[in-house]
């Protein structure tokens, strides 16, 4: 079973196409990477995949389930989970309280309006796993950039996605937080499905299964990491300037 | 854990109060509870939803006018009177969120004081119903009880308990986890949902609960007053209400019980020596907003905080 499969996905603003018929397999379990350059329409198939944005045709299985036309939370609640290529992020609330809202955004909880809201025990776990948990009780504003990164895949993994989606996950961090936010990454459990869009080609080559490569939302190339390095197609839209 | 003594503190002063104060200012303290529980009620939406609202008078409005005309035209007693009206008007909160939630920001500004111009038009024109201008006089306040509120102190008590039942509930409310998402959607929608959180569904509840306690504060307003007029309904009652929020500072649970008494205060006694007690309180607000632009009390918090740390 494909863990999300894309038909004929199309979406374009205001008559200029930015995903233009783009079809899509990924399998359980699998490590996708989607580049391409600027403008290729990565950050809007995450958006129409999320449903943050609405498709103008073609359809979108998530475990062979149609989600072409569902809410985003309800998305959500059948095991997608996404980061975003700008941090998104609750900046006055604590790193524990926002780990907490992603834990209640899956929990009957959140709908409890007389209950006193005190944090799960799991949020600590949570920022645990990333090595933040030292920084639970600071607000989000006050710690660094490459944390800030680290929390927004920590508020992902909370929620023990079945798909994860990072939006470029390694933008702008250092060469240090990379290597951190890779190895993070790369401890993701198999039960987890991950697609990754990276801008720059040489960072992440090495994190995945299968590599697709979209040039003015359109796939160009797929396949796996030697295949498509060597196709000269990648090397002319990408490589090649 | 979040110290509760400061609000007992302040329950057991208010209540106090009419033992060592006249009726004038026993009244003025009924007036000011009153307000602050419908300046509360807004609060729910501007502070924890970050909804601007220009149409909470309806909830208020509605109530008193309800409560008044199943008195008048059914004689029916104001005891009974009053969960027939907060029904109704909670049922109004429903259906008026249903519309003003299709926007947030100005559209859902622009809608709320669309809808609630509506109402206010209805009351000056449907005179048959509402008398109009001349508002609705002759009006008695409940007995619960048996007890008899036409004492200035009997009705302060009781305004004080329900407006501290009031509040209490609306603390719970945002200090819940419902509350907790609810300021979520407030700081970041478009990640709540990518979190699960359906943020209409709490914008929609989060608006009937807010329309619901503007509903109890117009009982206690038309209980006070014994009398009902088409301006409870107006623009310049939505916008005080809104004021005192922004003025006493709003997403804090006391933010609008220091607004509201900043503008019953102005309003009721400082009219008395000043004809124009709205430039005043323009220039007051004016003030505010220059010096401590998050509201009374963030801002002297604040500046409590940096007077600490100096000494």
């Amino acid at each position: 079973m494909a863990a999300l499969h894309i038909q004929n996905l199309k979406k374009a603003f205001g008559g200029l196409p930015a995903i233009n018929d783009v079809s899509l397999t990924v399998e359980e379990g699998e490590r996708r990477l989607i580049i391409g350059p600027n403008g290729a329409g990565k950050t809007t198939l995450f958006n129409l995949v999320t449903g943050d944005l609405n498709s103008d045709s073609g359809t979108i299985f998530l475990f062979d389930q149609d989600i072409t036309r569902r809410a985003t939370h309800r998305r959500v609640h059948l095991g997608l989970a996404r980061t975003y290529q700008i941090i998104t992020l609750f900046p006055k609330d604590t790193l524990e309280h926002n780990i907490a809202l992603s834990l209640l955004g899956l929990s009957k909880r959140r709908w409890n309006a007389f209950a006193r809201s005190h944090l799960p025990e799991e949020a600590k776990s949570v920022l645990a796993l990333v090595g933040l948990d030292h920084l639970a009780k600071r607000p989000v504003s006050e710690v660094a950039y490459g944390e800030k990164r680290r929390l927004e895949i920590a508020m992902a993994l909370a929620q023990k996605p079945r798909v994860l989606l990072l939006d470029e996950p390694l933008a702008g961090l250092s060469r240090e937080e990379r290597g951190t936010v890779k190895q993070l990454i790369s401890r993701i459990p198999r039960e987890t499905t991950v697609v990754m869009i990276e801008h720059d080609m040489d960072t992440a080559l090495d994190m995945a299964d299968r590599i697709t490569v979209l040039h003015y939302g359109r796939v160009i190339v797929e396949g796996n990491r030697a295949a498509v390095v060597a196709d000269p197609k990648t090397r002319e839209v990408y490589l090649g300037h | 854990m979040r110290q509760h003594w400061p609000w007992g503190l302040l329950l057991v002063a208010l209540a106090l109060l009419p033992l060592v104060s006249g009726e004038y200012y026993i009244n003025l303290a009924s007036q000011i509870l009153i307000f602050a529980v419908f300046a509360s009620s807004i609060n729910l939406l501007l502070g924890y939803g970050g909804l601007p609202t220009l149409g909470h008078a309806s909830y208020l409005g509605v109530a008193a006018y309800l409560s008044a005309l199943l008195g008048l035209k059914l004689g029916i007693s104001p005891l009974f009177a009053a969960p027939l009206a907060l029904v109704g008007t909670t049922l109004m909160a429903a259906a008026f969120g249903l519309v003003s939630l299709r926007a947030t920001g100005l559209g859902f500004l622009m809608l709320t004081l669309a809808l609630s111009q509506v109402l206010w038009g209805t009351a000056y024109r449907w005179v048959s119903m509402t008398d109009g201008d001349n508002g609705l006089r002759g009006l008695a306040r409940p007995m619960p009880f048996g007890l008899n509120l036409d004492q200035a102190s009997a009705f302060y008590w009781f305004t004080l308990a329900i407006g501290a039942v009031a509040i209490w509930l609306m603390a719970v409310f945002v200090a819940s986890p419902f509350g907790a998402a609810l300021r979520g959607t407030r700081d970041q929608p478009r990640r709540m949902s990518a979190l699960g959180y359906n943020v209409w569904l709490l914008r929609w509840i989060t608006f009937i609960y807010a329309g619901f306690w503007g509903a109890v504060s117009g009982l206690l307003f038309v209980y006070y007053h014994k009398y009902i007029h088409p301006v409870s309904l107006s623009l310049t009652n939505s916008a005080e209400g809104l004021l005192a929020v922004i003025a006493g500072g709003s997403g804090t649970l006391a933010g609008p019980l220091v607004g509201a008494a900043i503008v019953m205060l102005l309003k009721n006694y400082v009219s008395a020596y000043v004809e124009r007690w709205n430039m005043l309180l323009g220039f007051v607000f004016v003030v505010i907003v220059v010096f401590m632009p998050e509201g009374v009390v963030p801002g002297v918090k604040r500046l409590w905080r940096r007077y600490i740390s100096r000494t």
